[in-house]
């Protein structure tokens, strides 16, 4: 009987995990990056680079845009290793490797460090420092404005914080061209006034959860009504904001019909967001919302790299 | 005279995570060196080998 308890507890131990060795395996890492918000930050900044004037070389533009990308995950992962303690109390977020466990604070904090030295450093020397400096600043903004300072602080959070989100196309092009262009300035504007209708969309589905995690999100502040109306606010300036790249000549047709149907498309359901405030048919629209937020966005940016990428590009004015 | 620590001893499983850890840092450290090569191709073209010493 003793030997078999024994053995029951050298099983038990030899199944515990051992002190100072990383519990993560590889897909634990790459979670760290958070790879949808990376997949956002590459296909916004390829779009930027797309709708650019000048070219580089192939290689250049694909490594530049790797290291853009590289930057997000890092800034990501970041974001993560700063965040674990309120992550593991939402139920969106606590099964990330930290809350889970899989990862020690340290590791992570070691991985996103140096993967943002080495992203820009990288996109340093294969492009420009200007866009390397413009890709420091992101990852700081990100990690340091946004998820150190205002995250916590202030209901103006993801506002503010959303400048983190817009500003690949800029640095995407900032890459290619060497200087900042209207262009990506307007890529940059749709996207940050595209971020407030998006997350306060989620925020009134999920407000129990910011409420446990104590994020002062603005369902959470300024109460559900007064988030509604910033919401149809935001969507106002954002739907004639996406026509601009028609009027500034680099939306062609397509880009004109898509852009104006998305933007009705929002409008009417913020609208909608607006009127509905009690009960399953508030939360099912505010989902919708989100949900189309995504598309919207997606299809402006897909628009305009299909009509550049592809030379389907034909201007609306002249 | 300190009683030096004993050997760590990993479980199969870790050992396993170990093994994929190294073999994906590997594989991205082999990524980035082809990648180098090819942007200093780039950049460079003909040029590479017109330099002065």
């Amino acid at each position: 009987m003793s030997s078999m308890s024994n053995a029951l507890t050298e099983a038990h131990v030899e199944s515990l995990p051992t002190a100072g060795v990383s519990q993560g395996d590889v897909s634990d890492f790459f979670a760290l990056l958070k790879p949808r918000v990376m997949f956002l930050v590459v296909f916004t900044a390829l779009v930027g680079m797309v709708v650019s004037p000048s070219s580089v070389h192939p290689i250049v533009a694909f490594v530049s845009l790797l290291m853009i990308a590289v930057g997000g995950g890092a800034s990501g992962c970041l974001n993560m290793w700063w965040d674990a303690d309120i992550d593991a109390v939402m139920t969106r977020t606590r099964k990330r490797p930290i809350p889970a466990g899989k990862i020690e604070p340290g590791e992570a904090l070691a991985f996103g460090v140096t993967l943002s030295a080495g992203s820009v450093i990288i996109l340093g020397l294969v492009s420009n420092w200007l866009a390397a400096g413009l890709l420091a600043f992101t990852i700081f903004f990100y990690v340091v404005v946004y998820s150190m300072w205002l995250k916590r602080s202030t209901p103006q959070n993801i506002v503010i914080g959303g400048a983190a989100g817009a500003l690949p196309p800029i640095v995407a092009q900032a890459a290619v061209t060497g200087h900042v262009a209207w262009d990506s300035v307007i890529l940059f504007a749709i996207i940050f006034m595209w971020t407030p209708p998006h997350f306060w969309a989620l925020a009134l589905v999920k407000s129990g959860d910011y409420e446990r995690a104590g994020i002062p999100m603005m369902p959470n502040v300024a109460g559900p009504d007064s988030t509604r109306f910033q919401i149809l606010a935001y969507t106002i300036l954002l739907a004639p904001l996406g026509l601009a790249p028609v009027v500034l000549g680099f939306g062609g047709l397509a880009y004109a019909i898509i852009s104006l149907i998305g933007g009705f498309g929002m409008l009417a359901l913020a609208v909608q967001v607006y009127r509905l405030r009690e009960g399953e048919p508030a939360m099912r629209v505010a989902q919708q919302l989100f949900g189309f937020s995504i598309l919207y966005l997606f299809l402006l940016f897909a628009t305009l790299l299909v009509e550049h990428g592809f030379g389907f590009f034909r201007p609306v004015f002249g | 005279m300190a009683r030096p620590n004993p050997p760590v001893r990993l479980t199969p499983e870790e050992q396993k995570r170990r093994r994929q850890r190294s073999m994906a840092l590997a594989l991205a450290l082999g990524i980035f060196c082809i990648l180098l090569f090819a942007v200093t191709l780039a950049k460079l073209g003909p040029g590479i080998m017109q330099r002065p010493l």
